[in-house]
């Protein structure tokens, strides 16, 4: 089974994030760039089919020259290579442009499953597993809490607010996952001397054949209008007991879907 | 040249082990050291991230890295929590080092590769209740019966880690095996007549595991012998000697989590109007005790660099042991002492390192027989 698996370089969530006066993109200079936290899930699902079923993992990262970092974390988890779409013209790409892309590269690969996180801390949008899906003309189970694969067929519990939907496809397509399917391993101190020698290819956008009018500030058919500053929080909801309080309280629970 | 910057493998390796003390142990270790239990799960997740085969090579399951990449690893799980760190040390220091160092290819074979993966743990015995630092002078005695082919031993080993857990394996003891002879012989777990009594309570490391053991006519094999017969104390002392480097870089640790605690705790507590942090007594106090914390870690990277390097490393790795181990002392007290009367209370952190500090003064050689090697390596007799 050839697996590969989408990561991407995301600025911490646990620190502080600010997007750029100039142009309204993430300031990636000043973060610290990690693994987007849900990508190593996807990663983990694909080291444990690879364990049950055999076949090669491989990392796939669209990104700047400082994306290979991540990428070699990635590889220290136990994938066996990796692909790091590098273009100086993909500065400015949206999602859209984006998903071009990572399907142009997927098609080279020709995989049997795409995994990827659910979402990412950054941008958040949870759109671009559809997209690719819709570009490669393949499946898309989206939201898995559980996967599990039978010969060619894939099964996933899709998680919802409310609880979860049986959704099943044929291979190909594209799973991603949330933070409730598994526990990522921590790379063992072998794995990390490992990593350094796996093979990384580095493809342009030429390779793909996606021209740089497609893609970059030019191909972009979203884009960011303005930012400000998140609010302070507004005081909180005040309930004064005369007899009834507890009632209100579940109310209040039950409609933020807190139970 | 002695290089003090970690390699960028050793650093992503160091990072990695932070994750996990912060997000694994840091979170539920409390209730076990409470409970003065020993936490497997822990043990198994660390097992699973390869930490029980740094310094060992992939052959036997390892992770062909190097006393470094443990010391790193010591420091930064120490950072959080001392007793799985010293679980950690004690595991591969005293307990499978030996095997790997003394054993015939038979003995690796049969008791490394579960040891190395972290499914078993190993002690060493050679602590008695009579003889401490003066190790030379134990009492415990094995005798060779020649018609059985046979190790008789008896004696009792006093403060043996890792000795008494459901997943340990084997205890390797010193024991005279002639007149002025020490050897050492492989005691597996569960041979008749070898009682492991109780866990002690201690005061600190109370999520450790530590017992008194008790050879009554405990009866093994010839072959269990490891290394030369009479090679003994020679060959417990080499271990101690880079043992003493681990120490150093967990009492760091330790030192290190002292600020991380202090510092935290320093800018959200007020007094006065004004967070305590904002007082020079603070600053000054926790600046003091960054900086002994950074001067442990320079100690026993030196001596760690030397090793590695083939180097001698003998007189650094005591004076690492004995100045990393007085800093761990000293910041747990300062901390401690930020804290106010939340420090002395067991849900606190510091609490706990303060508890677990003073140990570091005498597990593995006190700091007078620091001293002691160092005069001596500078040609005092």
């Amino acid at each position: 089974m050839k697996i590969v698996v989408l990561v991407k370089q995301v600025p911490d969530s646990g620190a502080e994030r600010n997007l750029r006066p100039d142009d309204n993109t993430v300031d990636r200079s000043s973060a610290n760039n990690v693994i987007n936290e849900m990508d190593e899930y996807a990663i983990e699902e694909a080291l444990r089919l690879q364990e049950a079923h055999g076949g090669e993992v491989t990392i796939l990262t669209m990104g700047p020259e400082r994306a290979s970092e991540s990428i070699r974390k990635a590889l220290s988890m136990g994938p066996d290579g990796a692909v790091h779409v590098l273009d100086n013209a993909l500065s400015g790409t949206d999602a859209l442009g984006t998903s071009r892309v990572l399907a142009a590269a997927l098609q080279r690969i020709n995989p049997d499953v795409v995994l990827c996180g659910a979402e990412s801390t950054d941008a958040g949008g949870q759109v671009l597993p559809h997209m690719l899906a819709e570009r490669l003309g393949i499946a898309a189970l989206t939201g898995a809490r559980k996967l599990t694969v039978e010969g060619s067929q894939l099964t996933i519990e899709r998680q919802t607010e409310e609880g979860y939907e049986v959704v099943t496809a044929a291979t190909p397509a594209v799973v991603s996952v949330w933070d409730t399917i598994n526990e990522p391993r921590y790379p063992s101190f072998k794995g990390i001397m490992a990593a350094k020698k796996k093979p990384v290819e580095t493809l342009s956008l030429a390779d793909l054949g996606v021209s740089a009018e497609q893609v970059g500030w030019t191909g972009a058919l979203t884009g960011v209008a303005s930012h400000s500053k998140r609010p302070p929080r507004s005081a909180g909801q005040k309930v004064a007991d005369s007899g009834e309080g507890g009632v209100q309280l579940v109310e209040f629970l039950t409609n933020e879907k807190f139970v | 040249m002695t290089d003090f910057g970690l390699s960028k493998e050793h650093s992503e390796l160091r990072e990695t082990v932070r994750r996990f003390a912060v997000d694994r142990v840091a979170p539920v270790i409390a209730d076990f050291y409470d409970r003065h239990e020993f936490p497997y799960q822990l043990v198994k997740q660390m097992g699973a991230m390869g930490l029980f085969g740094l310094p060992f090579p992939s052959e036997l399951g390892g992770m062909d890295g190097d006393y470094l990449a443990l010391c790193v690893a010591l420091e930064e799980l120490a950072r959080v929590d001392s007793s799985v760190a010293i679980t950690l040390e004690a595991a591969i220091s005293l307990g499978a080092m030996p095997i790997f160092r003394f054993g015939t290819d038979e003995q690796r074979k049969r008791w490394l590769p579960s040891l190395i993966a972290g499914e078993n743990l190993a002690a060493f015995g050679l602590t008695e209740a009579t003889s401490g630092s003066d190790a030379g002078r134990i009492r415990t005695t094995a005798r060779m019966d020649e018609s059985a082919g046979e190790w008789v031993i008896n004696g009792g080993k006093v403060f043996i880690t890792n000795s008494g857990t459901s997943i340990t394996s084997l205890v390797t003891v010193t024991a005279l095996t002639g007149p002025d002879e020490i050897s050492a012989i492989i005691v597996p777990s569960g041979t008749p007549g070898f009682t492991v009594a109780p866990g002690y309570s201690k005061v600190g490391w109370c999520a450790s595991d530590t017992h008194e053991l008790t050879f009554d006519n405990c009866r093994v094999p010839a072959e269990n012998l490891l290394g030369e017969r009479g090679r003994g104390f020679a060959q417990f002392l080499s271990i101690l000697d880079e043992g003493r480097i681990a120490i150093a870089a967990l009492a760091t640790g330790l030192a290190q989590g002292c600020v991380d605690e202090s510092v935290r705790y320093a800018q959200q507590r007020e007094a006065f109007g004004a967070p305590i942090g904002s007082y020079q007594s603070i600053q000054f106090m926790i600046a003091d005790m960054e900086s002994r914390a950074h001067t442990a870690r320079l100690a026993w990277r030196d001596a760690a660099a030397r090793l590695v390097a083939g180097e001698e490393f003998k007189r650094q790795a005591a004076i690492a042991k004995l100045h990393a181990s007085t800093v761990a002392v000293d910041n747990a007290r300062d901390a401690t002492q930020i804290h106010g009367g939340y420090g002395f209370m067991n849900e606190y952190p510091v609490a706990r390192m303060w508890r677990d500090s003073k140990i570091l003064e005498i597990g593995e050689g006190t700091s007078e027989i620091q001293r002691l090697i160092i005069a001596r390596d500078l040609g005092m007799k």
